[in-house]
């Protein structure tokens, strides 16, 4: 449908004024807003995560496209609320108790949210507990935990460990990233994966999900 | 001596290059205007906001190879200790750019500006690079006035975290330079608040001293081995 092309491609080009215009003219239109957000802004939105993994465009251009994604996202999301349209996935970002790095966790909540992904962002410094309390209340699907330095990676342990004990270990996915980790620490603490950056961490999520 | 600076924001505002560089843009890369569009917006709201501090205190050697061992957590061989220990002068610092910079970028993020809001994230990491270049420059000319630093000596700094040494050191450093008096605050985490903060010692002495192999192995996990530009600059000052 040409408009949902036209959606896509305004997106693309970080025209956020143009992606709010034409989402709302999808929708006068009577389209679905489910098929706006997937064919229109989650598709723009992903060719823009594929030129960002093969260095076509770069960060900024990445974040001009979320900006635009969002003005869409706006207007459809009180109607899929309504009409009780479950996203395809929900998952519960953070950066760990003891640490206030938050832009790297930022820039993940905007690519999992780009690619329709429901996320809850409890900020930084957040305790071991709330991430589990929040992701079995919210029934959310993944954990997503951030920290940059080394003395609070343990932290990361302790949500895994918290986890066990409600049970919900295995049933929620737990993924981690920052700049001092790796896949050997994630594996040590029992964490489902590692992940360098938003892109990857997208394409693990929709993995757990088996949805890519 | 101890001495707090105020430290002027247009003075360690970055080059833009630089900042393209932080946000992850190759150099051989030709950005948009829109991209430096953002980039210059962000220098000028760095200039506007930031409020660059630092504190420096000379430390004797003794009285540094206790801050430095820190809680006993750092690596059994690291650069630092053999070079402090052949070192003439050290002093510790830490420079802060500020709380409003952090403040506004999470505005902007939360204004869902997050192409603005990651610009000045990298501006403001810059600057307080720049702030700590800046004191380590302070210093050279306080030792060069008393004539205490003659062309055969260099000047090097290092932080906690980075190069074996230990990031619980912070603690001993902020009981010993109270960087408090500037607005900075640890936290048990050793996190230091304003985030967009460096604390450190610079260690000046004779040129040789700080030439060193990036073969500990940490390096292993470094990402920019940045020593090896610094201690070329060290022998070519
Ligand atoms: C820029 C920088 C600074 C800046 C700004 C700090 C800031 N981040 O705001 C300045 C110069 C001020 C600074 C200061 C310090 N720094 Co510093 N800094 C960095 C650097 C080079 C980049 C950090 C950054 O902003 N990256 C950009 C963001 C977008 O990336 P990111 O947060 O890593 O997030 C990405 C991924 O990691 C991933 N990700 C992150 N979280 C999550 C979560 C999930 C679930 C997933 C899936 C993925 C994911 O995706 C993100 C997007 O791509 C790192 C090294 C590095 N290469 O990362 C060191 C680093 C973080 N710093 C370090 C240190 C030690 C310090 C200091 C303590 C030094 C000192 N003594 O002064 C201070 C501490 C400051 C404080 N407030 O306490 C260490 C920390 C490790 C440690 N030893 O604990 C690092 C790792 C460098 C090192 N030694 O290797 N730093
Ligand atoms: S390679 Fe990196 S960790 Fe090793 S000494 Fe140089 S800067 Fe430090």
């Amino acid at each position: 449908m040409e408009i949902l092309k036209q959606i896509s491609e305004s997106l693309e080009k970080g025209d956020f004024n143009r992606v709010g215009e034409l989402t709302q003219q999808a929708l006068d239109q009577g389209l679905d807003p489910k098929v706006i957000l997937d064919d229109g802004l989650i598709a723009g939105m992903s060719i823009v995560g594929q030129k960002f993994k093969v260095h076509e465009i770069f960060l900024p251009d990445v974040l001009l496209a979320a900006k635009a994604m969002y003005a869409g996202m706006d207007l459809l999301k009180p109607l899929m609320i309504k009409e009780n349209i479950p996203s395809i996935g929900k998952v519960v970002m953070g950066t760990v108790q003891g640490d206030l790095h938050d832009i790297g966790k930022n820039l993940v909540s905007i690519m999992l949210k780009g690619a329709g992904l429901d996320v809850i962002d409890l900020g930084n410094d957040v305790p071991p507990a709330k991430f589990v309390d929040t992701a079995i209340s919210e029934n959310a699907d993944v954990i997503g935990i951030s920290t940059l330095l080394t003395t609070t990676m343990p932290v990361m342990g302790e949500v895994v460990e918290m986890a066990k004990e409600r049970g919900v270990y295995g049933k929620v996915k737990i993924i981690v990233g920052g700049a001092p980790l790796n896949a050997d620490y994630a594996e040590q603490i029992g964490a489902d994966a590692y992940c360098f950056d938003g892109v990857n961490a997208v394409d693990c999520v929709k993995r757990f999900l088996g949805a890519g | 001596m101890r001495e707090i600076i105020e430290i002027d924001a247009g003075q360690i505002s970055p080059s833009i290059e630089s900042v393209l560089k932080c946000q992850g843009i190759p150099e051989n890369a030709i950005p948009d205007t829109r991209i430096l569009r953002l980039a210059e917006e962000a220098i000028s709201l760095f200039e506007e906001h930031g409020r660059p501090k630092a504190i420096l205190r000379e430390i004797t050697k003794k009285d540094f190879e206790n801050i430095y061992r820190g809680e006993g957590k750092n690596a059994e061989e690291t650069p630092i200790e053999s070079i402090y220990n052949s070192s003439d002068f050290l002093a510790l610092f830490a420079v802060t750019v500020g709380e409003d910079i952090s403040t506004l970028i999470s505005r902007l993020f939360q204004e869902n500006d997050f192409a603005q809001g990651s610009m000045l994230d990298s501006v403001a990491s810059e600057s307080a690079e720049k702030s700590a270049q800046t004191v380590e420059a302070i210093y050279e000319n306080y030792l060069r006035q008393r004539d205490s630093f003659p062309d055969s000596y260099g000047i090097l700094r290092f932080s906690p975290g980075y190069c074996g040494w230990h990031l619980s050191a912070q603690k001993k450093l902020f009981d010993f330079l109270n960087p408090e008096e500037i607005g900075i605050t640890l936290r048990e985490s050793c996190l230091m608040e304003p985030l967009k903060s460096i604390s450190g010692v610079i260690i000046v002495g004779m040129k040789e001293i700080f030439k060193f192999e990036d073969n500990y192995w940490f390096c292993a996990e470094c990402e920019d081995h940045s020593c090896r530009e610094r201690i070329e600059h060290v022998s070519n000052s």
